[in-house]
């Protein structure tokens, strides 16, 4: 009889295949490429598309003429001062929240009925409350951060282990033990995690802010250069509000994987 | 000195509102450098008792002290969850105890080196929980419990979690740190031949309620209880504890 052999091949190995890591510029790097020709060719024109080419060369003179750096340091004292503010009124908040019965009680149900407003819906409100100066820019900026924060923190204090409690107690821990060295490490992911949706909440609305009240800042430099269509320089704005939002993000990321070192 | 629990009773409130008595008439006292082990079928209570020794649960009526002792005791407790603090490294759990009792860092690091030592975690006493495998985890809880080296030593079903080989050689080791330590000690557990490998007595609990059926002596050494000389004796034992637990086993499986 004829020996018969049927090799079983990995059939799911389509799973684990790998791919090259520069494939992840090349998508970038195709769409950069494209959007040059397209320009070049003058198939849209330069004053609704300019070239990227030529928004980074514009970019270079705004930053030498210095009108840069007017516009980012005072945006970058509104959206830092803001989100500072923000987000230690919002973790205080929430660990109170989350470990104290009676201010869960009282507190979260006026958090839980402010939160759903669209804050930049308050911003005339604030103006007429707070003058149209820096205060009720960082002040919008601020209560916009505090709401992710705050509703993170106190779920993180929720979520911690109750076996964890109950270990600290058993070895020694007094209340306030308990929260320095259980809850609060314990909350601390959840934490992070509202602080990086809060940096998008900020970035928004500092630009929002500035578009309707600020003589500086790079939102007031965007509209500014979009009411005169100068769109090369306007794109300078986008692409500077993008790399803030980039950097904002891999700060927070360092930070939390600096202090969060255990984590899974 | 010697832990007394006296007519401890808990009753709970269920889901459907009906008082639901979980323990009844508990009543046993543990001497001093004695091993005893609770064990019955699920939803005996035990691990609730165990709560209640632990001062983690209130009992509905009766008591748990010290008899003889002069400053507050100091409890050890293994977790069944073993409860690591994640963001701590395995030395910062095991001193935990230490610290919050305010032994200066000279003690700490003298303490917690020797418990780490003897549970055999000494090359990862700098590895974060989740580097740990479910064995060494557990070594590093037993660690902590005895760091704080506690007058009361109580463990919930440690070794439940593990793997069967693992836990195996879990209970040897077991054996051979309490026989340089010998604290009095309260184990729970489900596992009949656990019971009888560890204990100095064993006891039985049945099941609604949770109540003390027996109190079986182990007249076995404390070491070797392995060998072929106490097999037949061993399996004897088990098979007297597996007879009172096998009816209220049989109803839990029903529930």
């Amino acid at each position: 009889m004829e020996k018969q052999k049927q090799v079983i091949t990995n059939r799911v190995a389509f799973l684990d295949k790998k791919v090259p890591f520069y494939t992840s510029f090349l998508g970038i790097a195709g769409i950069l490429i494209l959007w040059e020709i397209v320009s070049r060719i003058g198939i849209v024109s330069p004053l609704f598309l300019p070239a990227p080419s030529n928004i980074v060369i514009t970019g270079w003179e705004m930053l030498v003429s210095g009108e840069i750096y007017g516009n980012l340091t005072a945006s970058l004292y509104r959206i830092v001062l803001g989100y500072a503010i923000g987000a230690a009124f919002g973790i205080l908040i929430g660990l109170i929240l989350g470990f104290f019965r009676v201010a869960d009680a009282i507190g979260t149900p006026i958090v839980y009925s402010i939160y759903p407003i669209p804050k930049i819906a308050l911003l005339p409100l604030f103006i007429l409350w707070l003058g149209i100066g820096e205060l009720s820019k960082v002040t919008i900026i601020a209560l916009g951060v505090f709401f992710p924060v705050v509703i993170n923190t106190f779920s993180g204090v929720k979520s911690v282990d109750p076996m964890l409690v109950k270990a600290a107690v058993t070895f020694g821990s007094n209340r306030i033990n308990v929260i320095r060295k259980v809850i609060l490490p314990g909350a601390l992911p959840m934490i992070f995690a509202g602080l990086k949706l809060a940096a998008g909440t900020s970035l928004l609305l500092l630009v929002s802010a500035e578009m309707i009240a600020a003589q500086e800042g790079i939102g007031s430099m965007v509209l500014h250069y979009g009411n005169l269509m100068i769109t090369s320089k306007l794109m300078v704005g986008v692409l500077i509000l993008s790399l803030l939002g980039l950097i904002f993000n891999r700060a927070l990321r360092w930070l939390e994987n600096k202090l969060i070192p255990w984590k899974e | 000195m010697s832990i007394v629990i006296e007519n401890v009773e808990k009753t709970f409130i269920d889901s459907k509102k009906n008082e639901v008595t979980a323990l009844k008439s508990i009543n046993f006292t543990i001497h001093e450098e004695e091993f005893v082990v609770l064990v019955g079928p699920s939803g005996c209570g035990k691990s609730t008792l165990l709560n209640i020794v632990g001062g983690l649960l209130s009992p509905t009526s009766g008591s748990v002290y010290f008899d003889g002792i002069k400053e507050n005791p100091t409890l050890g407790i293994v977790f069944q969850e073993i409860a690591l603090f994640p963001w701590r490294t395995v030395f910062e759990n095991v001193v935990y105890g230490l610290q919050e009792r305010g032994a200066s860092k000279k003690q700490q690091q003298e303490i917690g080196n020797h418990y780490i030592d003897m549970v055999g975690l000494t090359d990862f006493k700098d590895a974060y929980p989740k580097q740990l495998s479910g064995g060494m985890k557990q070594r590093a809880g037993i660690a902590r419990a005895l760091a704080v080296e506690p007058d009361l030593l109580l463990m919930d079903e440690p070794f439940s979690a593990l793997d069967a080989q693992t836990r195996t050689l879990m209970q040897e080791e077991l054996l051979t740190i309490w026989n340089r330590t010998r604290l009095s000690t309260l184990y729970v557990t489900h596992n009949i031949e656990e019971a009888v490998y560890l204990a100095d007595r064993v006891i039985v609990l049945s099941r609604h309620p949770g109540q003390i059926k027996q109190i079986i002596n182990i007249d076995l050494p404390k070491t070797g209880r392995n060998d072929e000389k106490y097999r037949e004796q061993s399996s004897k034992y088990a098979d007297e504890i597996w007879q009172l637990i096998r009816h209220d086993a049989e109803a839990a499986l029903k529930e």
